[in-house]
């Protein structure tokens, strides 16, 4: 690798790996607008014919075996790239180690289980309320906890993550540990059916709230808050110093990220019908935050790489059951340890600061 | 967990002692006890060493962010208990009790069993050595200069990557001890059974204070107090609450735990 070259650079040796994410931009900066136009919408063709996928010849070799390919698109594959994305606002841009961020999805779950079962409310309607309270909980927990910083904040919000988890277990009004059934369904919308035999209805809804939110932290990017988000990662003090009101963006980027996280939990519980404290765990947020880091942090495209390689490989390789988490383990290990940035890195700094000079004064 | 499994080989298959097998006395019983100290000891301390060697070191000579190391440690961890819950097919193992758990006294209504009282001994042992190692030897005084800046003490001479391998080892060989002490009074275990203990540790030095021996001490055994007291006072399905909110109520009068000490510059 030839990381001698450049002792003394803390990123010394990922300067001569190769750099995906920088030839892809490359790629973008010379295309006109036309043509970028239609690279998006074929891409999202691409990715809302996933689940026909299973059924022809070529690509069937998608399918999962045991569980229904159809069903593993949504969850987990299309929730953890919502999730990663989510989550990738908290840690990747500003920098924070959130280690409970399954207790916003958490929150979003409960909210659509026991608002879709107690009142006359449908799922499109319960949506915001989710979102809200989710982005009411980051409130909560930011104001007082993003104070403190490293190891100390990634303790306090694994512990925010099981409080959340350990109510819902321990209040019996809520199902306590049997969770909630029943949930309702979504009704129609544009024609298309929700239930449990149209689960490409849901993969659809993902992938468009994927879609939002990944315009949503494009946008935010190379804007204010994007910039206040940079300078807090690179190093706080610096950022104090020089104006940026650090606390306010931190917990913006913390609630952004909770109400990723609240609607990819209002979605999951309609889906699943059932609910129960066993699927908001620690486990989930370690989870995805292997998904973000893994693809490479920071990098809207590593991430949604990442998420849907590390939910799916997990149910792609079932077949061996009782070896599969072994093999995850394998993996993680080996991709760090060969692509310590992940598998598409974050863009180089300085291109990135070309890049939004060449916008011309669009950056306020 | 690799503490309290070896403890379980050693005294199963290695000395053939049988799962429900009578209780040891006198010599026999110290020498089995002992070989299971030892033997647990090392056995975390190499594995400690082992997992640095390959999630961590090739990561550090690169010099990556700090979430790398991280998700590399957690497949690490996934690796060793996964192997482990493969060999067990995922059951629980009991270990054959060696020690006959007499009781010694009843004080103020407590009962004190003899397993009860070697942990509550041995503990400050370990304390006051580790701090003593960490505060008054050579090693120690490079241990706690990587700690400080890795890159002023590599200019200084100090072979990083030999003071973190120790530090990895010293580290396996506290948990090994740890892990022999609770099979001789839990008497099973399980290939996850590190997970919870680990959080448990973790939020135990952050309560004291990352880096401080000291906090980590008190921070562990106010942790311990508060559980138990708290499944008295609540029912043991809050204890886990109780200890999480009181953590976080201490963080935000004292950002840097208990003993913490000047803000510390962490990067993520």
């Amino acid at each position: 690798m030839g990381c001698s070259a450049k002792p003394f650079s803390r990123r010394g040796c990922d300067v001569e790996m190769s750099n995906l994410r920088d030839q892809g931009a490359e790629f973008w900066a010379k295309w006109d607008r036309p043509r970028r136009v239609t690279f998006v919408i074929a891409s999202i063709a691409v990715a809302a014919s996933l689940p026909f996928a299973g059924n022809f010849s070529i690509t069937n070799i998608l399918n999962t075996p045991i569980s229904s390919y159809q069903d593993v698109l949504v969850y987990p594959v299309g929730m953890f790239v919502l999730m990663a994305l989510g989550l990738n606002i908290v840690v990747g841009k500003s920098g924070m180690l959130d280690l409970g961020y399954v207790a916003f999805f958490a929150i979003g779950a409960y909210s659509m289980a026991i608002l879709g079962t107690h009142t006359h409310l449908n799922m499109w309607e319960i949506f915001p309320i989710g979102i809200a309270l989710a982005m009411f909980a980051g409130v909560l927990l930011g104001i007082p906890t993003l104070r403190l910083r490293g190891d100390y904040l990634a303790i306090v919000t694994m512990g925010f993550g099981e409080i959340v988890r350990i109510t819902a277990l321990n209040t019996q009004k809520i199902g306590g540990p049997n969770g909630i059934a029943n949930i309702p369904s979504p009704p129609s919308l544009f024609g298309l059916k929700f239930n449990i035999s149209h689960p490409n209805s849901f993969f659809w809804v993902v992938l468009v709230l994927i879609l939002l939110t990944i315009w949503m932290i494009r946008r935010l990017s190379i804007r204010r808050p994007g910039r206040a988000w940079e300078a807090i990662r690179q190093d706080e003090d610096a950022a104090e110093l020089m104006g940026v009101p650090t606390l306010k963006y931190k917990i913006w980027s913390f609630v952004l990220g909770a109400g990723v996280g609240g609607a990819a939990g209002v979605v999951y519980a309609s889906k699943a019908i059932f609910i129960s404290p066993d699927a908001f765990t620690f486990n989930i947020s370690v989870l995805i935050l292997s998904c973000v880091v893994f693809g490479g942090i920071g990098n809207i495209w590593g991430v949604v790489l990442g998420g849907v390689f590390l939910a799916y490989l997990p149910e792609r390789i079932r077949f061996i059951s009782n070896a599969r988490q072994l093999v995850f383990g394998i993996v993680l290990v080996l991709v760090m340890n060969f692509r310590p940035d992940g598998i598409l890195p974050r863009k180089k700094r300085e291109k990135a600061l070309l890049t939004k000079d060449d916008l011309g004064g669009k950056n306020d | 967990m690799v503490g309290t499994f070896a403890t379980v080989v050693i005294t199963r298959d290695l000395l053939g002692h049988p799962a429900n097998g009578p209780d040891l006395h006198g010599a026999t019983l110290i020498f089995t006890m002992l070989l299971c100290l030892l033997g647990s000891m090392l056995v975390s301390g190499l594995v400690a060493m082992l997992v640095e060697l390959l999630a961590y070191r090739r990561l550090r000579s690169l010099g990556t962010n700090r979430l790398a190391p991280l998700i590399s440690a957690i497949g690490m961890s996934i690796i060793l208990s996964e192997s482990v819950s493969l060999l067990t097919e995922g059951r629980a193992v009991p270990d054959p009790e060696v020690l006959h758990k007499s009781s010694l006294a009843t004080i103020l209504g407590a009962n004190i069993r003899i397993d009860q009282l070697l942990v509550v001994i041995v503990a400050p042992i370990m304390f006051f050595s580790l701090q003593r190692f960490v505060n008054h030897t050579r090693l120690g005084k490079g241990i706690r200069a990587v700690s400080m800046n890795e890159e002023t003490a590599k200019l200084m001479g100090i072979n990083i990557n030999r003071v973190i391998s120790i530090t990895f080892l010293i580290g396996g060989l506290m948990t090994g001890a740890s892990a022999f002490f609770f099979e001789t009074v839990y008497e099973a275990t399980k290939f996850n059974i590190g997970f919870n203990i680990g959080i448990a540790a973790f939020t135990a030095a952050v309560l004291g204070g990352i880096g401080n021996i000291r906090g980590a001490f008190v921070g562990g055994l106010a942790l311990g107090l508060l559980e138990t007291y708290a499944s008295a006072v609540l029912g043991s399905q809050w204890k886990a609450i109780t200890v999480f909110i009181v953590l976080i109520v201490v963080l935000l009068f004292r950002p840097n735990g208990l003993f913490g000490e000047a803000v510390q510059q962490t990067r993520v």
